[in-house]
């Protein structure tokens, strides 16, 4: 992955609007936060090829960045993206990492099943 | 340590078997006693991602199946079975397949020693789920025909509720080898990795204690 490039996710984002897409969106503070600090809350939640479609998506902040996606009946939404790659199979992975490198959200976008 | 036939090691992540157990495994298969290591997920929802992030949350089972049999290499493991579950959905399972599958396994195998999680202990959902279906199987089996179970406990109330470990393995004749398995797992422990050493080098006490020293505590069915 490399940090983010806004106007190359930009291009990205837009590739994917209007079709079918599969996404995966993630947050999480990892199952061992409240272990080893049991005042920490521990929360997170992933949704693995979700099927949709969106008009347009935008990325926006001055980094960690923001990234929404408008569709006909509602939003995706992330923030606290900082890296981005498109793979080999052309799939646009969008990552934030935290400030000792550990991952803490994740979008990313398919036209198949990850 | 007591002499086995066969041991079972059963976790649901690749490094699992890293900081507390992988001492206790190259004994084993240093003196000639059989492994096999069954892991459930390949780690596909871990954090660590390698600093800066050289893995992707798409790359990182590719990644971390290969530390796993690098590891399991260095151990001397030659049963590496990799089960396909899917990390941090274990257990979400259901329970009497997941067991029945355990058992399936524990039949083949037929091993003397089964190590896992004890459930209830082991702090991440996965880790519980797996030593529950663990015991499950045993439990399942005639009692004259159970092996024994010695289980990892690591949440902050285990002693309170389950008491001090019965076992303790001293594996500083193997420590280099625990040192090699847990640096195998580069994605998940580099950082870690690094620290660690140094603080062996310095012979920092409480660190040699717990490198050399691992914990187990058998099950009572
Ligand atoms: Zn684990």
């Amino acid at each position: 992955m490399e940090p983010v490039i806004i106007d190359q996710v930009q291009k990205e984002l837009d590739r994917f609007a209007q079709k079918e897409v599969y996404i995966h969106l993630e947050t999480t503070n990892g199952a061992y936060a409240s272990h080893f600090d049991e005042s920490f809350f521990s929360s997170g939640a992933y949704i693995r090829n979700a099927l949709l479609q969106y008009e347009h998506g935008k990325i926006t902040g001055n980094g960690p960045f923001r990234v929404g996606l408008k569709m006909s009946f509602g939003w995706v939404y992330a923030e606290g993206i900082t890296h981005f790659e498109v793979d080999n199979k052309g799939r646009l992975l969008l990552a934030g990492h935290d400030f000792s490198g550990k991952l803490a959200v994740s979008l990313q976008l398919s036209e198949q099943p990850f | 340590m007591e002499k086995e036939r066969h041991v079972l090691v059963v976790f649901p992540h690749p490094d699992d078997e890293a900081f507390g157990v992988s001492g206790t495994i190259a004994s084993y298969t240093k003196s000639g006693v059989p492994v096999t290591y069954a892991c459930l997920t390949l780690g596909e929802m871990g954090r660590n991602m390698g600093n800066p992030p050289f893995a992707t949350r798409e790359s990182l089972p590719h990644i971390r199946k290969k530390e796993l049999q690098d590891a399991a290499n260095v151990l001397g493991i030659n049963d590496l079975r990799m089960l396909g579950y899917r990390d941090k959905t274990v257990e979400f399972e259901n329970e009497a397949v997941l067991a029945a599958h355990m058992g399936s396994i524990i039949k083949e195998v037929k091993p003397s020693l089964i190590i896992t999680f004890y459930p209830g202990y082991a702090v991440h959902p996965d880790h519980d789920a797996c030593g529950a279906a663990v015991i499950k199987a045993v439990k399942d089996m005639p009692e004259n025909k159970r092996p024994k179970v010695h289980c990892v406990a690591f949440s902050n109330n285990c002693e309170e509720e389950i008491g001090q470990a019965d076992v303790v393995n001293n594996v500083s004749e193997v420590a280099d080898l625990k040192v090699a398995a847990i640096k195998a797992h580069v994605s998940q422990t580099q950082l870690m990795a690094a620290e660690m050493e140094e603080q062996l080098k310095n012979q920092d006490p409480a660190v040699m204690a717990r490198i050399h020293n691992e914990r187990f505590w058998t099950y009572k069915f």
